[in-house]
């Protein structure tokens, strides 16, 4: 049982808190041979595999390293010289040794995503066949289960989890407790700002970590 | 004193809420049905029990419906922590579940039921393959990314619908 992040956004929809509590992201490191049987194209800043997928490297996997040295948006290693796709389709640097996987999310990419959500909650609400609903309360795919609660102030706590994971609820309201004694009763915390509280942080995590011990959060 | 659903939250008593003011109070429902295209066009809409519309034209709850699907398959693809075969399954509110389903030519089949609807994807599967192929794909006359008008399909749409075991209106 695994809670993968949580974030917090305020009433305007921007992000004022996040936590990846999760394990790495897959990762695969695979030796290639000449020609690249894999098709890459920049997407974002990143070199995304569009075709070709085997052996665990999946299509959207991202290009992460090349014998070792990380790679940065199209630029190989510390010193951003070489460009990526130069070193692939040059024939003499084969065999080489590549690393894909799923990209880990940018700060940017993140505060995006949590108001894409915010909107989306909202949307949610709209399009409603029945009179005076929520918005999206638990949005489920097949790799994770992402659940939100709507405090009476707009603030919202959204906790991305293994889609078996019970007792969430219970974990969404200790979250509203926590924010309610780490942020709000802070004299010098102005509302809606990021929440930058160790307190908060620390009790966060054990709040956490027993969710994933017992599969089922008994809201002690 | 029988409990009266209408009255629970004090609202307005409506005159034509089929089931209002009866002790039977059947849970599960199904609102309406969406069938949209790859390129977005609506291809099919029905309703059975829907009670509230949404302020908007057809038109537009329709590029909103599909609008608000491409982002939620846009957001969960950057933010899935793992990799993932489907995608995005369904949603829920307090008041209603949307189930989707895209087939791989790019046919979204959205369908939103009252809370007690378990896993709607193979429903929406059978929706597919029996009546959609059926009766549009394997029709001759019918043009790709036009709406539906063969009346066949909307009365097979319909009886498939009512003869779900989940599915019931308030009884009078």
């Amino acid at each position: 049982m695994v809670i993968y992040s949580v974030f917090v956004v305020n009433k305007a929809g921007s992000l004022i808190y996040h936590n990846d509590h999760s394990p790495s992201r897959p990762e695969v490191e695979k030796t290639f041979g000449y020609p690249l049987e894999l098709t890459l194209k920049l997407q974002d800043e990143r070199l995304l595999v569009i075709f070709g997928q085997r052996d665990g490297i999946r299509v959207g996997h991202t290009l992460l390293a090349i014998n070792g040295e990380d790679v940065s948006g199209t630029k190989l290693g510390t010193d951003n010289e070489k460009n990526v796709m130069d070193v692939l389709n040059d024939q003499s640097n084969y065999p080489i040794s590549i690393k894909f996987g799923r990209p880990k999310l940018s700060s940017n990419e993140r505060i995006m995503l949590a108001s894409m959500f915010h909107s989306l909650f909202a949307i949610g609400s709209q399009l409603s066949p029945e009179p005076r609903s929520s918005g999206i309360e638990v949005l489920e795919t097949d790799a994770f289960k992402l659940h939100c609660f709507q405090t009476q102030t707009g603030i919202k706590f959204i906790v991305l989890t293994d889609p078996r994971q019970g007792g969430v609820d219970a974990i969404l309201h200790r979250l509203h407790e926590l924010y309610a004694d780490y942020a709000l009763k802070n004299s010098f915390y102005a509302l809606d700002m990021p929440i930058r509280c160790e307190l908060f942080d620390t009790s966060l995590q054990t709040a956490l970590e027993q969710a994933e011990k017992s599969g089922v959060y008994s809201g002690v | 004193m029988a409990w009266d659903p209408c009255n629970k939250t004090g609202d307005k008593h409506e005159e034509d809420v089929p089931g209002c003011g009866d002790s039977t109070w059947l849970v599960m429902t199904v609102f309406n049905l969406y069938i949209f295209d790859r390129n977005g066009t609506c291809l099919h809409y029905s309703e059975w029990n829907r009670k509230k519309q949404p302020g908007m034209s057809r038109e537009e709850e329709f590029k909103l419906m599909y609008g608000m699907l491409f982002s939620i398959k846009s957001f969960i693809s950057r933010l899935s922590p793992t990799d993932y075969k489907d995608g995005f399954l369904n949603y829920q509110t307090n008041k209603y579940k949307l189930h989707f389903y895209e087939t791989p030519s790019g046919l979204k089949f959205v369908m939103n039921t009252d809370l007690a609807a378990g896993n709607m994807r193979e429903t929406l599967h059978q929706i597919y393959s029996s009546i959609y192929v059926e009766y549009v794909v394997k029709n001759p006359l019918y043009e790709l990314g036009q709406p539906i008008e063969s009346e066949l399909f909307k009365a097979k749409l319909d009886n498939f619908v009512r003869g779900l075991p989940m599915f019931a209106t308030k009884s009078s």
